[in-house]
Protein backbone atom coordinates (compact mmCIF):
# COMPACT_ATOMS: atom_id res chain seq x y z
CA UNK A 1 0.00 0.00 0.00
CA UNK A 2 2.50 2.35 0.84
CA UNK A 3 4.96 2.81 -2.32
CA UNK A 4 7.94 4.75 -1.06
CA UNK A 5 9.28 5.94 2.76
CA UNK A 6 11.21 8.81 3.15
CA UNK A 7 12.69 11.42 5.41
CA UNK A 8 10.96 15.06 5.24
CA UNK A 9 14.02 17.06 7.02
CA UNK A 10 15.06 14.76 9.94
CA UNK A 11 11.76 15.10 12.49
CA UNK A 12 8.95 13.45 9.66
CA UNK A 13 8.62 10.50 7.48
CA UNK A 14 7.08 10.63 4.49
CA UNK A 15 4.54 8.22 3.09
CA UNK A 16 3.85 7.99 -0.32
CA UNK A 17 0.85 5.81 -1.35
CA UNK A 18 1.39 7.20 -5.29
CA UNK A 19 0.40 9.70 -7.36
CA UNK A 20 -3.84 9.17 -7.51
CA UNK A 21 -6.10 10.70 -5.90
CA UNK A 22 -9.24 8.33 -4.97
CA UNK A 23 -10.99 6.84 -2.20
CA UNK A 24 -9.39 3.54 -2.00
CA UNK A 25 -5.85 4.99 -1.78
CA UNK A 26 -7.31 7.61 0.79
CA UNK A 27 -8.47 4.83 3.17
CA UNK A 28 -4.97 2.98 3.24
CA UNK A 29 -3.91 6.54 4.11
CA UNK A 30 -6.77 6.57 6.65
CA UNK A 31 -5.93 3.37 7.92
CA UNK A 32 -2.57 3.97 8.21
CA UNK A 33 -3.14 7.22 10.20
CA UNK A 34 -5.38 4.97 12.19
CA UNK A 35 -3.00 2.41 12.65
CA UNK A 36 -0.07 4.55 14.16
CA UNK A 37 -2.43 7.04 16.21
CA UNK A 38 -3.51 3.87 18.36
CA UNK A 39 0.18 2.93 18.69
CA UNK A 40 0.76 6.96 20.14
CA UNK A 41 -2.69 6.09 22.57
CA UNK A 42 -1.39 2.74 23.86
CA UNK A 43 2.30 4.09 24.26
CA UNK A 44 3.12 1.64 22.05
CA UNK A 45 5.45 4.54 20.49
CA UNK A 46 6.84 7.47 22.06
CA UNK A 47 7.76 10.85 20.93
CA UNK A 48 5.35 11.10 18.10
CA UNK A 49 4.03 14.98 17.62
CA UNK A 50 1.80 14.37 14.52
CA UNK A 51 0.47 12.76 12.33
CA UNK A 52 -0.87 14.08 8.66
CA UNK A 53 -3.20 12.09 6.47
CA UNK A 54 -3.86 13.80 3.00
CA UNK A 55 -5.08 12.85 -0.62
CA UNK A 56 -2.16 10.11 -0.83
CA UNK A 57 0.78 10.73 1.61
CA UNK A 58 0.97 10.83 5.30
CA UNK A 59 3.35 12.59 7.23
CA UNK A 60 4.63 11.44 10.31
CA UNK A 61 6.16 14.24 12.50
CA UNK A 62 8.58 13.46 15.75
CA UNK A 63 10.35 15.06 18.29
CA UNK A 64 13.89 14.17 17.35
CA UNK A 65 14.82 13.91 21.11
CA UNK A 66 12.64 11.22 21.63
CA UNK A 67 12.73 8.87 18.73
CA UNK A 68 14.47 9.20 15.12
CA UNK A 69 13.85 8.46 11.66
CA UNK A 70 15.29 4.79 10.93
CA UNK A 71 13.03 3.48 14.12
CA UNK A 72 10.14 5.36 13.03
CA UNK A 73 10.49 3.84 9.83
CA UNK A 74 11.13 0.40 11.09
CA UNK A 75 7.74 0.49 13.20
CA UNK A 76 5.69 1.55 9.95
CA UNK A 77 7.56 -1.02 8.04
CA UNK A 78 6.31 -3.43 10.26
CA UNK A 79 3.20 -2.34 11.14
CA UNK A 80 0.49 -4.90 9.63
CA UNK A 81 -2.69 -2.60 8.51
CA UNK A 82 -6.27 -4.32 8.22
CA UNK A 83 -7.61 -3.06 4.89
CA UNK A 84 -10.97 -2.29 4.47
CA UNK A 85 -11.42 -1.13 8.53
CA UNK A 86 -14.59 -0.72 9.17
CA UNK A 87 -15.46 2.98 9.58
CA UNK A 88 -18.77 4.53 10.00
CA UNK A 89 -19.29 7.39 7.63
CA UNK A 90 -21.55 10.33 8.71
CA UNK A 91 -23.92 11.62 6.10
CA UNK A 92 -23.49 15.23 6.92
CA UNK A 93 -26.42 17.81 4.72
CA UNK A 94 -24.78 21.54 4.26
CA UNK A 95 -27.17 23.91 3.42
CA UNK A 96 -26.01 26.70 0.65
CA UNK A 97 -27.38 29.65 -0.24
CA UNK A 98 -25.91 30.39 -4.12
CA UNK A 99 -27.40 34.23 -4.40
CA UNK A 100 -24.88 36.36 -6.25
CA UNK A 101 -23.41 37.86 -3.47
CA UNK A 102 -22.62 34.45 -2.03
CA UNK A 103 -21.63 32.65 -5.26
CA UNK A 104 -18.71 35.11 -6.17
CA UNK A 105 -17.26 33.09 -8.44
CA UNK A 106 -20.18 31.87 -10.10
CA UNK A 107 -20.62 34.16 -13.41
CA UNK A 108 -17.12 34.14 -14.04
CA UNK A 109 -17.20 30.18 -13.72
CA UNK A 110 -20.59 29.99 -15.86
CA UNK A 111 -18.37 31.71 -18.49
CA UNK A 112 -14.84 29.98 -18.43
CA UNK A 113 -16.69 25.81 -18.22
CA UNK A 114 -18.97 27.35 -21.02
CA UNK A 115 -21.99 26.00 -18.90
CA UNK A 116 -25.06 28.11 -17.37
CA UNK A 117 -24.87 29.30 -13.60
CA UNK A 118 -27.85 27.31 -13.10
CA UNK A 119 -26.68 24.02 -14.54
CA UNK A 120 -23.14 24.18 -12.15
CA UNK A 121 -25.19 24.40 -9.13
CA UNK A 122 -27.49 21.70 -10.22
CA UNK A 123 -24.72 19.03 -11.28
CA UNK A 124 -22.91 20.63 -7.76
CA UNK A 125 -26.04 19.60 -5.78
CA UNK A 126 -27.03 16.44 -7.52
CA UNK A 127 -23.83 14.58 -6.02
CA UNK A 128 -22.76 13.08 -2.55
CA UNK A 129 -18.69 13.90 -2.03
CA UNK A 130 -16.06 12.03 -0.23
CA UNK A 131 -14.31 14.13 2.76
CA UNK A 132 -10.43 13.04 1.72
CA UNK A 133 -8.94 15.18 4.37
CA UNK A 134 -8.72 17.96 6.50
CA UNK A 135 -6.71 20.82 7.01
CA UNK A 136 -4.86 23.70 5.49
CA UNK A 137 -7.68 26.18 8.14
CA UNK A 138 -8.89 24.65 11.25
CA UNK A 139 -11.64 21.92 10.03
CA UNK A 140 -11.56 22.96 6.34
CA UNK A 141 -12.87 19.86 4.82
CA UNK A 142 -11.29 18.86 0.98
CA UNK A 143 -14.16 17.08 -0.56
CA UNK A 144 -14.17 15.13 -4.19
CA UNK A 145 -14.94 14.65 -6.31
CA UNK A 146 -16.96 16.80 -8.33
CA UNK A 147 -18.43 16.13 -11.68
CA UNK A 148 -15.85 15.98 -15.04
CA UNK A 149 -17.93 19.34 -16.00
CA UNK A 150 -17.44 21.46 -13.40
CA UNK A 151 -13.19 21.12 -12.83
CA UNK A 152 -10.96 24.23 -13.36
CA UNK A 153 -8.22 25.67 -11.81
CA UNK A 154 -7.68 27.39 -9.09
CA UNK A 155 -8.50 31.71 -9.56
CA UNK A 156 -5.19 33.20 -11.39
CA UNK A 157 -5.08 35.76 -8.52
CA UNK A 158 -5.63 34.60 -5.27
CA UNK A 159 -8.07 36.53 -2.96
CA UNK A 160 -6.55 37.89 0.26
CA UNK A 161 -9.89 37.25 1.89
CA UNK A 162 -12.43 34.40 1.41
CA UNK A 163 -15.53 34.99 3.74
CA UNK A 164 -16.15 32.49 6.37
CA UNK A 165 -18.28 29.58 5.03
CA UNK A 166 -17.83 30.27 1.65
CA UNK A 167 -18.17 26.80 -0.86
CA UNK A 168 -15.65 26.31 -3.17
CA UNK A 169 -14.72 24.43 -6.23
CA UNK A 170 -11.15 23.74 -8.35
CA UNK A 171 -9.99 20.49 -10.04
CA UNK A 172 -11.63 17.50 -8.25
CA UNK A 173 -12.06 18.97 -5.29
CA UNK A 174 -14.43 20.98 -3.33
CA UNK A 175 -13.77 22.89 0.00
CA UNK A 176 -15.78 25.33 2.75
CA UNK A 177 -13.77 28.02 4.64
CA UNK A 178 -14.23 27.43 8.16
CA UNK A 179 -12.93 30.98 8.63
CA UNK A 180 -11.87 34.01 7.16
CA UNK A 181 -9.20 33.04 5.19
CA UNK A 182 -6.85 33.73 1.89
CA UNK A 183 -7.54 31.63 -0.83
CA UNK A 184 -7.67 31.03 -4.60
CA UNK A 185 -11.16 28.53 -4.92
CA UNK A 186 -13.93 29.28 -7.24
CA UNK A 187 -16.36 30.46 -5.17
CA UNK A 188 -20.11 29.24 -5.92
CA UNK A 189 -22.12 29.64 -2.58
CA UNK A 190 -22.08 30.00 1.31
CA UNK A 191 -22.76 27.97 4.29
CA UNK A 192 -24.56 29.78 7.44
CA UNK A 193 -23.45 26.23 9.21
CA UNK A 194 -20.64 26.30 11.81
CA UNK A 195 -18.58 23.96 10.28
CA UNK A 196 -15.14 24.22 12.93
CA UNK A 197 -16.15 24.66 16.38
CA UNK A 198 -13.11 25.57 18.33
CA UNK A 199 -15.15 26.17 21.92
CA UNK A 200 -16.16 22.10 21.43
CA UNK A 201 -12.41 20.12 22.66
CA UNK A 202 -13.45 16.67 21.84
CA UNK A 203 -15.46 17.33 18.41
CA UNK A 204 -14.61 20.37 17.13
CA UNK A 205 -14.91 19.51 13.40
CA UNK A 206 -18.51 18.62 11.96
CA UNK A 207 -17.34 16.72 8.65
CA UNK A 208 -14.17 14.51 9.49
CA UNK A 209 -12.49 12.69 6.98
CA UNK A 210 -14.25 9.55 5.49
CA UNK A 211 -17.69 11.36 5.92
CA UNK A 212 -20.23 11.72 2.95
CA UNK A 213 -21.48 15.07 2.36
CA UNK A 214 -24.16 16.58 0.50
CA UNK A 215 -25.24 19.87 -0.57
CA UNK A 216 -28.84 21.62 -0.21
CA UNK A 217 -30.17 25.30 -1.23
CA UNK A 218 -31.49 28.09 0.82
CA UNK A 219 -32.94 31.21 0.34
CA UNK A 220 -31.32 34.42 1.47
CA UNK A 221 -34.09 34.63 3.85
CA UNK A 222 -33.43 31.52 5.29
CA UNK A 223 -29.64 31.64 5.03
CA UNK A 224 -30.18 35.02 7.51
CA UNK A 225 -32.12 33.43 9.87
CA UNK A 226 -29.75 30.15 10.07
CA UNK A 227 -29.88 29.08 13.56
CA UNK A 228 -28.23 26.17 15.39
CA UNK B 1 -6.81 39.17 47.88
CA UNK B 2 -5.70 41.24 45.05
CA UNK B 3 -4.18 39.32 42.10
CA UNK B 4 -0.94 39.96 40.59
CA UNK B 5 -0.74 40.96 36.85
CA UNK B 6 1.82 43.28 34.32
CA UNK B 7 -0.19 46.13 32.52
CA UNK B 8 0.36 46.75 29.30
CA UNK B 9 1.66 50.46 28.75
CA UNK B 10 2.43 49.25 25.56
CA UNK B 11 1.86 46.46 23.38
CA UNK B 12 4.55 46.18 20.92
CA UNK B 13 4.45 44.77 17.38
CA UNK B 14 3.35 41.22 18.34
CA UNK B 15 3.06 40.35 21.83
CA UNK B 16 1.80 36.47 22.37
CA UNK B 17 2.26 33.59 24.92
CA UNK B 18 4.17 31.27 23.81
CA UNK B 19 5.75 27.04 24.85
CA UNK B 20 7.04 24.76 23.57
CA UNK B 21 4.07 24.30 20.85
CA UNK B 22 0.23 22.55 20.40
CA UNK B 23 0.76 18.96 19.06
CA UNK B 24 -1.19 16.23 17.66
CA UNK B 25 -3.57 18.57 15.51
CA UNK B 26 -2.10 18.24 12.09
CA UNK B 27 -5.11 16.46 10.94
CA UNK B 28 -7.77 18.96 11.52
CA UNK B 29 -5.74 21.60 10.70
CA UNK B 30 -4.61 23.53 13.78
CA UNK B 31 -0.62 24.29 13.55
CA UNK B 32 1.87 23.58 16.19
CA UNK B 33 3.08 27.44 17.01
CA UNK B 34 4.93 27.16 20.06
CA UNK B 35 7.75 29.77 20.41
CA UNK B 36 10.47 30.83 17.27
CA UNK B 37 13.21 30.09 18.94
CA UNK B 38 13.01 27.05 20.99
CA UNK B 39 16.66 27.58 23.05
CA UNK B 40 15.90 30.97 24.22
CA UNK B 41 11.84 29.93 25.05
CA UNK B 42 13.93 27.29 27.47
CA UNK B 43 16.27 29.03 28.74
CA UNK B 44 14.18 31.89 30.08
CA UNK B 45 11.92 29.44 31.67
CA UNK B 46 14.82 28.12 33.54
CA UNK B 47 16.65 31.54 34.57
CA UNK B 48 13.17 31.66 37.11
CA UNK B 49 13.23 28.31 37.77
CA UNK B 50 10.34 27.58 36.32
CA UNK B 51 9.55 23.84 34.60
CA UNK B 52 10.51 23.75 30.83
CA UNK B 53 7.55 24.25 29.15
CA UNK B 54 5.88 26.37 31.09
CA UNK B 55 4.10 29.87 28.82
CA UNK B 56 6.10 32.76 28.05
CA UNK B 57 5.97 35.96 26.82
CA UNK B 58 7.28 36.31 22.44
CA UNK B 59 7.91 39.60 21.27
CA UNK B 60 8.96 40.78 17.76
CA UNK B 61 11.00 43.60 16.95
CA UNK B 62 9.70 45.99 19.40
CA UNK B 63 8.58 44.47 23.07
CA UNK B 64 6.31 45.62 25.20
CA UNK B 65 6.14 48.27 28.24
CA UNK B 66 4.79 46.59 30.98
CA UNK B 67 3.89 47.46 34.81
CA UNK B 68 3.59 45.26 37.44
CA UNK B 69 0.57 45.51 39.36
CA UNK B 70 -0.25 43.65 43.24
CA UNK B 71 3.35 41.91 44.08
CA UNK B 72 6.77 41.34 43.10
CA UNK B 73 8.32 38.39 40.83
CA UNK B 74 11.45 37.57 39.45
CA UNK B 75 11.94 37.76 35.60
CA UNK B 76 14.20 37.37 32.90
CA UNK B 77 14.60 38.74 29.28
CA UNK B 78 16.79 36.21 26.93
CA UNK B 79 17.37 36.71 23.20
CA UNK B 80 19.35 40.18 22.00
CA UNK B 81 17.40 42.68 23.01
CA UNK B 82 17.16 46.33 24.66
CA UNK B 83 15.49 47.05 27.47
CA UNK B 84 15.00 49.12 30.70
CA UNK B 85 13.69 48.85 34.60
CA UNK B 86 11.74 51.60 35.25
CA UNK B 87 11.97 51.51 39.44
CA UNK B 88 9.18 53.22 41.17
CA UNK B 89 11.59 55.60 42.75
CA UNK B 90 12.40 56.59 39.33
CA UNK B 91 15.70 55.33 38.99
CA UNK B 92 16.58 53.38 35.57
CA UNK B 93 18.73 50.43 34.97
CA UNK B 94 19.28 49.45 32.16
CA UNK B 95 18.61 45.67 31.49
CA UNK B 96 20.80 42.83 30.40
CA UNK B 97 19.49 39.90 28.82
CA UNK B 98 20.16 36.02 30.25
CA UNK B 99 20.04 37.59 33.67
CA UNK B 100 16.84 37.71 36.12
CA UNK B 101 15.32 40.27 37.78
CA UNK B 102 13.59 41.44 40.84
CA UNK B 103 10.47 43.79 39.70
CA UNK B 104 8.48 44.91 42.73
CA UNK B 105 4.99 46.16 42.97
CA UNK B 106 4.91 49.57 40.38
CA UNK B 107 7.89 48.65 38.55
CA UNK B 108 7.98 48.83 34.63
CA UNK B 109 9.62 46.88 32.32
CA UNK B 110 10.44 48.55 28.89
CA UNK B 111 11.20 46.26 26.20
CA UNK B 112 12.89 48.66 23.75
CA UNK B 113 13.80 46.69 20.45
CA UNK B 114 15.57 43.19 19.82
CA UNK B 115 18.77 43.99 18.29
CA UNK B 116 19.63 42.34 15.16
CA UNK B 117 17.51 39.81 15.53
CA UNK B 118 13.53 38.86 15.70
CA UNK B 119 12.38 37.32 18.95
CA UNK B 120 12.80 37.72 22.61
CA UNK B 121 11.43 35.94 25.13
CA UNK B 122 10.07 37.31 28.81
CA UNK B 123 9.86 34.52 31.60
CA UNK B 124 8.07 35.48 34.73
CA UNK B 125 8.80 33.36 37.86
CA UNK B 126 5.62 30.79 38.25
CA UNK B 127 4.41 31.60 34.76
CA UNK B 128 0.86 33.06 33.23
CA UNK B 129 -2.41 32.65 34.97
CA UNK B 130 -4.10 31.13 32.00
CA UNK B 131 -5.66 27.87 30.77
CA UNK B 132 -4.16 25.85 28.33
CA UNK B 133 -5.97 25.89 24.99
CA UNK B 134 -5.88 22.20 23.32
CA UNK B 135 -3.25 21.35 25.90
CA UNK B 136 -1.22 24.64 24.92
CA UNK B 137 -0.71 28.22 26.41
CA UNK B 138 0.81 29.14 22.59
CA UNK B 139 -1.60 31.92 20.73
CA UNK B 140 -2.09 31.60 17.51
CA UNK B 141 -3.33 34.90 15.89
CA UNK B 142 -3.77 33.89 12.62
CA UNK B 143 -6.48 30.77 13.71
CA UNK B 144 -7.68 32.53 17.23
CA UNK B 145 -6.80 29.93 18.50
CA UNK B 146 -4.64 29.82 22.07
CA UNK B 147 -4.94 31.92 25.31
CA UNK B 148 -6.23 35.71 25.39
CA UNK B 149 -8.59 34.70 22.88
CA UNK B 150 -5.98 33.25 20.27
CA UNK B 151 -5.01 37.14 20.07
CA UNK B 152 -1.73 38.79 20.56
CA UNK B 153 -1.92 41.59 23.82
CA UNK B 154 -3.28 45.32 23.30
CA UNK B 155 -3.07 48.42 25.01
CA UNK B 156 -4.34 48.64 28.93
CA UNK B 157 -4.73 44.61 28.73
CA UNK B 158 -3.72 42.62 32.20
CA UNK B 159 -1.89 39.98 32.08
CA UNK B 160 -2.18 37.96 35.29
CA UNK B 161 0.53 36.07 36.57
CA UNK B 162 0.49 32.87 39.18
CA UNK B 163 1.27 33.87 42.83
CA UNK B 164 5.13 32.78 42.95
CA UNK B 165 6.78 31.28 46.16
CA UNK B 166 9.66 33.59 46.18
CA UNK B 167 9.83 36.82 47.16
CA UNK B 168 13.46 38.03 46.20
CA UNK B 169 15.89 38.30 43.87
CA UNK B 170 16.67 34.44 42.80
CA UNK B 171 20.31 35.26 41.37
CA UNK B 172 20.66 33.95 37.98
CA UNK B 173 22.21 33.93 35.07
CA UNK B 174 24.40 33.11 32.14
CA UNK B 175 27.12 34.23 29.55
CA UNK B 176 25.50 33.89 26.46
CA UNK B 177 27.27 34.50 23.12
CA UNK B 178 24.37 35.52 21.31
CA UNK B 179 25.64 34.57 17.18
CA UNK B 180 23.90 35.16 13.93
CA UNK B 181 24.29 32.72 11.74
CA UNK B 182 23.78 33.34 8.02
CA UNK B 183 24.81 29.66 6.44
CA UNK B 184 21.67 27.73 6.95
CA UNK B 185 21.81 23.80 6.61
CA UNK B 186 18.98 21.66 5.01
CA UNK B 187 17.93 18.43 3.37
CA UNK B 188 16.31 17.48 0.76
CA UNK B 189 13.03 18.11 0.14
CA UNK B 190 10.52 14.90 -1.63
CA UNK B 191 10.41 17.32 -4.72
CA UNK B 192 14.13 18.11 -4.68
CA UNK B 193 14.09 16.61 -8.88
CA UNK B 194 11.22 18.66 -9.61
CA UNK B 195 14.01 21.72 -10.30
CA UNK B 196 16.59 21.81 -12.75
CA UNK B 197 19.87 21.19 -12.63
CA UNK B 198 20.95 24.76 -12.36
CA UNK B 199 18.30 25.44 -10.11
CA UNK B 200 19.72 23.30 -7.53
CA UNK B 201 23.36 24.75 -8.12
CA UNK B 202 21.13 28.47 -7.40
CA UNK B 203 19.74 27.27 -4.60
CA UNK B 204 23.17 26.06 -2.89
CA UNK B 205 25.71 28.45 -4.01
CA UNK B 206 23.46 31.89 -4.25
CA UNK B 207 22.59 34.07 -1.19
CA UNK B 208 19.22 34.66 -0.41
CA UNK B 209 17.56 37.83 1.19
CA UNK B 210 14.95 37.58 3.82
CA UNK B 211 12.50 39.86 2.37
CA UNK B 212 9.81 41.74 4.72
CA UNK B 213 7.32 39.45 4.18
CA UNK B 214 8.13 37.50 7.04
CA UNK B 215 6.10 36.54 10.45
CA UNK B 216 5.33 33.39 12.57
CA UNK B 217 3.87 31.97 9.42
CA UNK B 218 6.58 31.95 7.11
CA UNK B 219 9.70 33.86 5.51
CA UNK B 220 9.85 34.30 1.90
CA UNK B 221 13.41 34.69 0.57
CA UNK B 222 14.26 37.13 -2.26
CA UNK B 223 17.22 35.70 -4.93
CA UNK B 224 17.60 34.48 -8.08
CA UNK B 225 14.48 32.73 -9.82
CA UNK B 226 14.39 28.66 -9.39
CA UNK B 227 13.17 26.72 -11.95
CA UNK B 228 10.98 23.92 -11.87
CA UNK B 229 10.92 21.55 -14.65
CA UNK B 230 8.13 19.16 -13.58
CA UNK B 231 5.30 20.92 -12.10
CA UNK B 232 4.79 24.00 -9.83
CA UNK B 233 1.89 22.38 -7.90
CA UNK B 234 1.69 18.95 -6.34
CA UNK B 235 -1.81 17.23 -4.70
CA UNK B 236 -1.98 19.02 -1.15
CA UNK B 237 -0.25 17.48 1.54
CA UNK B 238 0.96 17.73 4.80
CA UNK B 239 3.58 20.56 5.95
CA UNK B 240 5.82 21.08 8.66
CA UNK B 241 8.07 23.52 10.28
CA UNK B 242 11.07 24.14 8.51
CA UNK B 243 9.75 23.05 4.84
CA UNK B 244 11.23 24.60 2.01
CA UNK B 245 8.58 25.34 -0.38
CA UNK B 246 8.93 26.92 -4.00
CA UNK B 247 5.83 28.31 -5.63
CA UNK B 248 5.02 29.39 -9.07
CA UNK B 249 7.15 32.49 -8.76
CA UNK B 250 10.17 30.48 -7.93
CA UNK B 251 10.54 32.62 -4.97
CA UNK B 252 11.41 30.62 -1.66
CA UNK B 253 9.20 30.19 1.56
CA UNK B 254 10.52 28.34 4.70
CA UNK B 255 7.22 27.51 6.74
CA UNK B 256 7.53 28.32 10.62
CA UNK B 257 5.65 27.54 13.52
CA UNK B 258 2.57 29.31 12.66
CA UNK B 259 2.32 27.96 8.81
CA UNK B 260 -0.33 26.08 7.15
CA UNK B 261 -0.71 22.41 7.92
CA UNK B 262 -0.95 21.81 4.16
CA UNK B 263 0.08 22.87 0.99
CA UNK B 264 0.44 22.27 -2.58
CA UNK B 265 3.95 23.63 -3.58
CA UNK B 266 6.72 21.31 -4.00
CA UNK B 267 9.38 21.00 -1.33
CA UNK B 268 12.80 21.93 -2.61
CA UNK B 269 14.43 21.15 1.21
CA UNK B 270 13.92 21.32 4.93
CA UNK B 271 16.01 23.22 7.51
CA UNK B 272 17.02 20.85 10.05
CA UNK B 273 15.98 21.22 13.30
CA UNK B 274 19.35 22.13 14.79
CA UNK B 275 19.25 25.24 12.77
CA UNK B 276 15.40 26.39 12.97
CA UNK B 277 16.07 28.55 16.15
CA UNK B 278 18.82 30.72 13.92
CA UNK B 279 16.84 30.99 10.90
CA UNK B 280 14.11 32.58 12.79
CA UNK B 281 16.04 35.04 14.00
CA UNK B 282 17.43 36.42 11.06
CA UNK B 283 15.85 40.33 10.16
CA UNK B 284 14.46 41.47 6.65
CA UNK B 285 17.51 42.07 4.78
CA UNK B 286 19.40 39.56 6.60
CA UNK B 287 21.29 37.17 3.80
CA UNK B 288 21.15 33.48 3.93
CA UNK B 289 22.87 30.66 2.62
CA UNK B 290 21.62 27.15 2.12
CA UNK B 291 24.36 23.94 2.94
CA UNK B 292 22.93 20.46 2.25
CA UNK B 293 23.98 18.09 4.83
CA UNK B 294 22.75 14.36 5.25
CA UNK B 295 20.33 12.86 7.92
CA UNK B 296 22.68 11.05 9.62
CA UNK B 297 24.73 14.37 10.44
CA UNK B 298 21.58 16.92 11.03
CA UNK B 299 20.44 14.41 13.93
CA UNK B 300 23.90 14.32 14.83
CA UNK B 301 24.64 17.86 14.63
CA UNK B 302 20.81 18.06 16.65
CA UNK B 303 22.13 16.46 19.31
CA UNK B 304 24.97 18.67 20.13
CA UNK B 305 22.66 21.99 19.69
CA UNK B 306 20.88 20.17 22.69
CA UNK B 307 23.71 19.67 24.50
CA UNK B 308 24.68 23.01 24.08
CA UNK B 309 21.13 23.98 25.54
CA UNK B 310 21.69 21.92 28.32
CA UNK B 311 24.65 23.52 29.40
CA UNK B 312 23.70 26.83 29.58
CA UNK B 313 20.62 24.97 31.71
CA UNK B 314 23.04 23.75 34.05
CA UNK B 315 24.77 26.48 34.69
CA UNK B 316 21.74 28.28 35.66
CA UNK B 317 21.05 25.46 37.69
Amino acid sequence: MIKNISNLGDASIYCDFGQDVNQKINSNVVSYFNHIKKLVKNNKIKGITNITPSYNKLIVSFDLEIITYNEVKQIIENSKIKKNIIQNPKKIKIPICCDQEYALDLTSLSNKLNISENEILETHLNKEYFCYMTGFIAGMPFLGDIDKKLRTHRLETPRVKVPKGSVGITEQFCNIYTYESPGGWNIIGNTPKNIFNKLNFDKPLLINPGDKVSFYKITKQEYLNWNE
Amino acid sequence: MNEVYLEVLRPGINTTIQDKGRFHLYHIGITVSGAMDQSKFQISNALVNNDYNEGVLEFAYQGPCLKLVNGNINIAITGNVNFNILRKNSTTEEGICFKNYFLEDGDQIDIISTKNSVFGYFAVQGGFKTDKVWNSLSINTKAKVGPNNGEKFSLRQKIYINKSKTEKLLEKKIDYNFLNENIIRVIKGTNYNYFSESALNIFFKEEYTVSNLSDRMGMRLEGPKLENITNTNIKSEGLVKGVIQVPADGKPIIMFSDHGTIGGYPKIAVIISADLDKVAQLPPGSKIKFEEVSLINAENYFKDHIKNINKYIREIK
